[in-house]
């Protein structure tokens, strides 16, 4: 009998112990504040965006410690689910709003602006050991990338190039990256079927790395941090080839690869809730910055781009 | 009067044993395939996680530069959202248990729960995000708070803990139960005394093997709402939250290696939490357990 209520003792004791650790830290953050701005911003959406605006979020904090402004990854279609709901005060993608989500927010009543924050480069690449191709027309990505009579071997795509087999990497079908490739590129006609799809960019990357045949897309971020084992192609979209820089991403002339980054506002909350308006603020003077510092590894927009922005986020929020 | 024909047994003894060398041999290369995957792996993981691993990687919140980033409000997050799934889950799990097992007559209903409860636990995780979004996030207003993460991850380990706690209270011998009955007991007073203590261990160390699932689960916590950046710690469970698991794997999605090695970190953290709660159901089974 004596052990059993020593088990009934560990149980309590156990569940105490967890609750205690839970509530035993609820005066650790209550630093000492420097701004009075305080509030909750609720920010949600694109994976690809998310760097950004942990960064910004981060540095927003250190100087507003009392407000909070966590941010979600649920993807830049689940961010608009719950956006369109009015859930959200931020929403972060990757791609511009789909007309059926425009349509779910009128439904709604809600109204929400777009404001550009930063640029990637959709980077097509291949290994460094790779050493035939100098450059792709957009002609030759769709023989590469297209399921309608995709090319069989290098020489395919183009007269001259070895007859070797074209191994094929590309991110998941669910991820804006594809969706944004597919849409520029193949004109919205599904991807070969032996391509070889992963919702990680870092298993593209060892997949291309891996093979001197392979060629893979993904966000300039994973070609930068993987410089020394990949080279970019240069892309011809008409005007000759531009090979992805951060000049030539900023410039737009990396066409048309080079794609913007979002985030949607409730113009609602940008009104009534001081703290979202002194937050895009913040976002659009310093997103350019820390979006294309070494951690993150995007691009800046061009400077008139954040003050043309800037104005109408102060008209938008009356100021 | 030969039974045994000592000849024919001579002529195949030479197979028999080889077989049985070949099954030996094949059965300890299926050990050490599955050692040396696991010795690859804690090797990896220390050797990129702890030269990162610190006070301050641990006490510290996330953060865009890798060297100053860190795990706390994951951490507290993990234990937050285990602090309400113990509790629920134990009472409920348990509860369904003993009234399965003990009380309700055998039927078609309760085969058909029995059924119902043995499938949902293959049921994918993500599945139980989505009704924990419906039902607790937007039916009950819980918002992708702490209370709500929980539940969901109540009702993902829910069927674990029923079919453990039922196998649990079936090793408990008729017999003790029949002399119980014969002293006069009633059958509550009879499961409290004498089935439930008998049981306890089982039960325990199973949802403890439940939990340990439960603090590395993702995907329905994503669903849900749970976030990625957070640089607060909750307040009480209405707060937002984020997990172990989803700070891990934000890193590990990162292009950075920098961020690859502190996931490394996190994952060490992460190995020890499951160390120790698996600990703890082998020290309660080891304690506790009594044979009949």
């Amino acid at each position: 009998m004596k052990k059993m209520k020593s088990v009934y003792l560990l149980a309590v004791m156990s569940l105490i112990l967890v609750f205690a650790a839970a509530c035993g830290n609820k005066s650790e953050d209550g630093a000492a504040g420097g701004g009075d701005l305080s509030g909750k911003i609720k920010i949600d959406g694109s994976s690809t965006v998310f760097p950004i605006m942990e960064a910004v979020s981060e540095e927003f904090q250190a100087s507003n410690p009392e407000v909070q402004a966590p941010v979600g990854v649920s993807g830049t279609g689940g961010g608009f689910e719950k956006f369109v709901r009015g859930e959200l005060d931020l929403a972060n993608a990757s791609r511009p709003i789909k007309d059926e989500e425009k349509k779910a927010a009128e439904d709604k009543g809600i109204e929400y602006t777009e404001f550009e924050l930063a640029k990637d480069g959709l980077s097509v690449v291949v290994s460094k050991e790779n050493d035939f191709i100098d450059h792709l027309t957009l002609d030759e990505l769709k023989k590469i990338f297209l399921e309608e009579n995709p090319a069989k071997t290098w020489a395919d795509v183009r007269e001259g190039w070895p007859k070797k087999k074209i191994e094929v990497f590309s991110p998941g079908t669910d991820s804006g990256t594809y969706d944004y490739f597919d849409e520029v590129i193949l004109e919205e006609k599904p991807m070969r079927r032996d391509a070889q799809l992963s919702e990680d960019d870092n298993v593209l990357v060892q997949g291309v790395t891996g093979s001197k045949d392979a060629i893979g897309f993904f966000g300039y971020a994973y070609y930068q941090a993987n410089k020394d084992k990949l080279k970019a192609v240069p892309i011809d979209g008409g005007n000759g080839p531009v090979e992805p820089t951060p000049q030539t991403i900023e410039s737009g002339e990396y066409a048309p690869l080079s794609r913007p980054l979002f985030t949607y506002v409730n113009n609602k909350a940008l009104k009534d809730n001081e703290a979202v308006y002194e937050y895009m603020k913040f976002a659009l003077e310093n997103s350019g910055e820390l979006a294309s510092s070494d951690t993150i590894g995007y691009v800046s927009l061009p400077k008139e781009k954040y003050e043309e922005q800037m104005k109408k986020l102060d008209e938008l929020a009356g100021k | 009067m030969a039974l045994i024909n000592k000849e024919s047994v001579k002529k195949r003894m030479g197979t028999r044993l080889a077989a049985n060398g070949v099954a030996k041999f094949l059965f300890i290369l299926a050990t050490c395939f599955s050692l040396l995957v696991l010795g690859v792996l804690i090797y990896r993981i220390l050797s990129e996680g702890l030269p990162y691993l610190s006070l301050d990687f641990i006490t510290n919140f996330a953060s865009r530069m890798p060297e100053r980033a860190g795990i706390w409000a994951a951490l507290l997050g993990t234990i937050w959202v285990m602090a309400v799934t113990a509790p629920v889950s134990f009472i409920l799990g348990v509860g369904t248990a003993i009234y399965l097992e003990e009380y309700a007559k055998k039927n078609a209903f309760t085969k058909f729960v029995q059924i119902n409860i043995s499938n949902l636990a293959g049921v994918p995780s993500i599945v139980f995000g989505l009704l924990g979004l419906t039902i607790f996030v937007r039916l009950l207003g819980l918002g992708s708070s702490v209370l709500a993460g929980g539940l969901t991850m109540s009702l993902l380990i829910l069927p674990v803990i029923v079919v453990a706690s039922q196998e649990a209270i079936r090793t408990v011998p008729r017999e003790i139960r029949e002399a119980s009955f014969g002293m006069g007991a009633t059958k509550w007073q009879t499961i409290r005394r004498i089935v439930f203590p008998a049981a306890l261990p089982g039960i325990l160390t199973g949802t403890i093997l439940a939990l340990s699932r439960a603090v590395g689960e993702t995907a329905p916590l994503l669903v849900l709402g749970a976030l990625a950046y957070v640089a607060f710690v909750p307040e009480n469970i209405f707060s937002q939250f984020t997990v172990l698991p989803i700070q891990l794997y934000n890193w590990t999605s990162r292009p950075q290696e920098e961020f690859h090695m502190i996931a490394a970190s996190g994952i060490i953290i992460l190995l020890i939490i499951l160390l120790i709660m698996n600990s703890i159901a082998v020290l309660i089974r080891n304690k506790f357990h009594k044979r009949f």
